[in-house]
Order: structure tokens, then sequence, then C-alpha cells
């Protein structure tokens, strides 16, 4: 399966995950995760993942915008993830992601973030 | 039934650090005659860090084990007029502290153990001081890093100081951390005071720089460890191999499955690099 086919499974992940769910409460953005070359286009109202839209959107307007290479999310999905790929900040130091836009939102519900990037991490 | 009570005992001493009176909070365990080790938590953290060093028997059969708060920090009382302030960490102001700390408690030549921001001081006292030292530690300590975030997220009316400082650092722990220790790592970033850890990363980022420094180091005149996670990509397993290069005679030790924050975050996995290292001082 490739990365982004394992992250188009991201809403039934979300839905399964009442704690993450939780800390989601009052969280209204509308943010872009590329995958690869393939974008998502993820849109929350009240902590609810309301879409989850695959590909090219013409003139999407986002907040915010996160990206990382196929093999960074692949390596940072391994169940224990090898040192330098196992944090979305080690991806960045390392060159393998980037982000940009109106970091706000990111950074007032960053653990939220890393936990829901990390959802299609394989499980034990 | 009785308590079941924790060995380490909690106590406040007051010092003068650069012509400033401080009440600073420590935590400390072991015999009054045992070798001083005196324990520096991370920056925007404080001596909890170090609880299961302190509450580990077969160290403080040894060790008096001590670990304080930096001003500022945990219970230690900030100084009067904190309110008109702004903090900011300095090598010097570092030194000092720790000098008066050591002073203030009439410890002879204790062996200082630091973490982070503690671990590049202790590089600084290694500089600086060696000789008032019996042996001096570094965790996760490099003469350089590269930032890898922008440290005006920590401090602004509008984002969770608390919540963003652990958000931020949660990445520096290993993935094979027990979750109960991970999250007791991270509820200790989110109880700093406001712009505490920003401040601190003031003397990380702009006024510690010890790079060429580290080549007058002596371990000579005063061993040196250095023991770094391969998780901590903050200061990374490269950024402490090239910082002992330039060291003769010191220590390096690479510590599988452990991030940033050893002492917390995997108490079991890093006494099995810390009591080696011990060993050699006692």
């Amino acid at each position: 399966m490739s990365p982004a086919d394992r992250f188009a499974r991201l809403p039934a992940l979300y839905a399964a995950d009442t704690d993450l769910i939780r800390r989601a409460r009052g969280l209204d953005v509308e943010c872009k995760v590329e995958i690869g070359a393939e974008p998502f286009f993820l849109s929350f109202r009240n902590g609810a993942l309301a879409a989850l839209d695959r590909g090219p959107k013409l003139m999407r307007s986002t907040t915010f915008t996160f990206r990382a290479t196929d093999e960074a999310w692949q390596q940072h999905w391994k169940r224990v993830p090898e040192p330098g790929w196992h944090d979305l900040f080690a991806l960045t130091k390392r060159g393998a992601a980037s982000m940009e836009g109106d970091l706000r939102p990111l950074l007032q519900n960053l653990q939220f973030f890393k936990d829901l990037l990390a959802l299609p991490r394989e499980k034990a | 039934m009785a308590p079941k009570l924790d060995p380490m005992v909690g106590r406040y001493v007051r010092t003068d650090i650069e012509g400033v009176p401080h009440r600073l909070y420590f935590e400390e365990a072991g015999p009054a005659d045992g070798i001083p080790l005196v324990c520096l938590h991370t920056a925007g953290a404080d001596n909890r860090q170090f609880r299961h060093l302190l509450a580990d028997a077969e160290i403080t059969r040894r060790f008096r084990v001590l670990a304080f708060d930096l001003p500022w920090h945990g219970k230690s009382t900030p100084p009067e007029g904190w309110e008109k302030t702004e903090y900011r960490l300095t090598t010097q102001s570092y030194t000092a502290a720790i000098r008066a700390f050591c002073s203030a408690l009439e410890l002879d030549r204790p062996a200082v153990m630091g973490c982070s921001i503690g671990g590049r001081i202790v590089l600084n006292l290694a500089i600086a001081h060696a000789r008032e030292f019996r042996a001096l530690i570094a965790l996760e300590a490099a003469d350089f890093q590269q930032p890898w975030y922008d440290t005006a997220w920590l401090h602004r009316p509008d984002v969770h100081g608390g919540e963003v400082c652990a958000a931020l650092i949660s990445g520096l722990i290993a993935p094979q951390s027990p979750p109960v220790s991970r999250h007791e790592t991270l509820w200790m970033y989110m109880q700093g005071g406001p712009g505490i850890f920003k401040g601190d990363l003031y003397f990380y980022r702009v006024d510690g720089d010890l790079r060429e420094k580290v080549k007058g180091i002596d371990t000579k005149a005063c061993p040196l460890y250095l023991l770094t996670g391969e998780y901590d990509f903050s200061c990374t397993s490269e950024d402490t191999t090239r910082t002992a290069a330039q060291i003769p005679g010191a220590y390096l030790q690479i510590m599988k499955e452990l991030g940033h924050f050893p002492m917390s975050e995997n108490p079991a996995k890093f006494r099995e690099y810390i009591l080696p290292v011990l060993a050699k001082i006692s």
C-alpha cells in the first residue's frame, strides 16, 4: 500500500481514537497534508474531521500545510521508527518535510497534530 | 500500615547568586559523607527529572545525590522583582548558580551531572572550573547544535506555553520509552513558568556556543563523561561524537533506545548506562 493510500484511511483511524477526538474539542481549521506528491485537504469542525479530500483541488484555500516525502512517511509510520524519522520536527530538521502558511493552529494544537499524523503507523 | 515514603528529602537553601538573594529548592538522598553528585535538569523543567536516581539505593549507597531547581524553575522562588524582568539564562548566570549552590551546601569537589542545557553548562564547567569538580557528566550535550524550531512560539498570548513546550519536546523522547515515563516528563514541561523555557534557550542558542572552546578541556584535571541518546535529534549522536573527538580523554557513550531525557523518560534503561560511569567515579 502506498503512503498516500495509507493516509486515505485517516477518517476511520481517527473515528476509532476517542481520546484524540476528545483532545480536539474546539478545533476548527482547514489544512493540507502532502504525502509525497499527493495533497490531502482536511477540514476540522469542532474537533470532528468533517472532510478529507484527496488530490489537487483548484483554488482550495488552507490555513497551513505540512508536507513530507514518501520515504519520510514510510519511515515515520514504521512500528518503531528509526532515530531521526520518529517525529515531525525530526523530519523537518533532516530536510524530509516542511511546513508553511499560518502555523498558529498547528502550534496551538501541536501534540494533537503529531498524534493525528502518526495514526497510520503500523501497530504492534 | 507504615506510609510508603520515597527516600529523598526536599529543602530550601538561601544563597546569593551574582549579588541577588535566592531561595533554591533541592532534593537529596544518600549519606552525608557520600560523594556529592549534583544533578542539573533540562531547560524549562525541574529537579523531578532525577527522582528515580534519587531513589536508587545502589547509587545513594555511595553518592549523596542532590538535585536543585534552577532559579525561576520548579519550587525555587523567583528573585524579588521577577515580574519586571524578562528571564534570560546566560553562561555566566548559569555557572554562577551552580557554583553558588555547591558553595552554599559546602560540597567538597562534587561530581556534576547535567542534561541538555545542563549538559552544555557542564562543558563550560570543564572549560573554566574543572579543578572545583571531581567528575563531570554531560548528558545530551555538544559544543553546538543546529536549531530546529523558532523559540518565539514558546511564549505568546495566543498559544498555551505549557502545552506547546511539551508538544515540541515530546518528539525528543525515544519511542521505546514507557508511556508513563514519557507523560510524566511532558507534565513537567507543561508546568514551567511563562517564558522560562524560552529564556533558558537563550543560553542554549545564543550565548552558550562552545565551539573551539571545548578544545581547551583538560580531562586530567577533571574526568568528563559524554552520554547521548540515539533518538535525540536536538543534540544528535553526531553532535556529541564531534564534541568528544575534540577533547582528549573524554568518555563517549551513545545510548540505544533513549532520547533527550534519559533519566526521566526511561529510568531503567538509563540506569544501564549511568551505573558504569558512577562506578568509575566512586
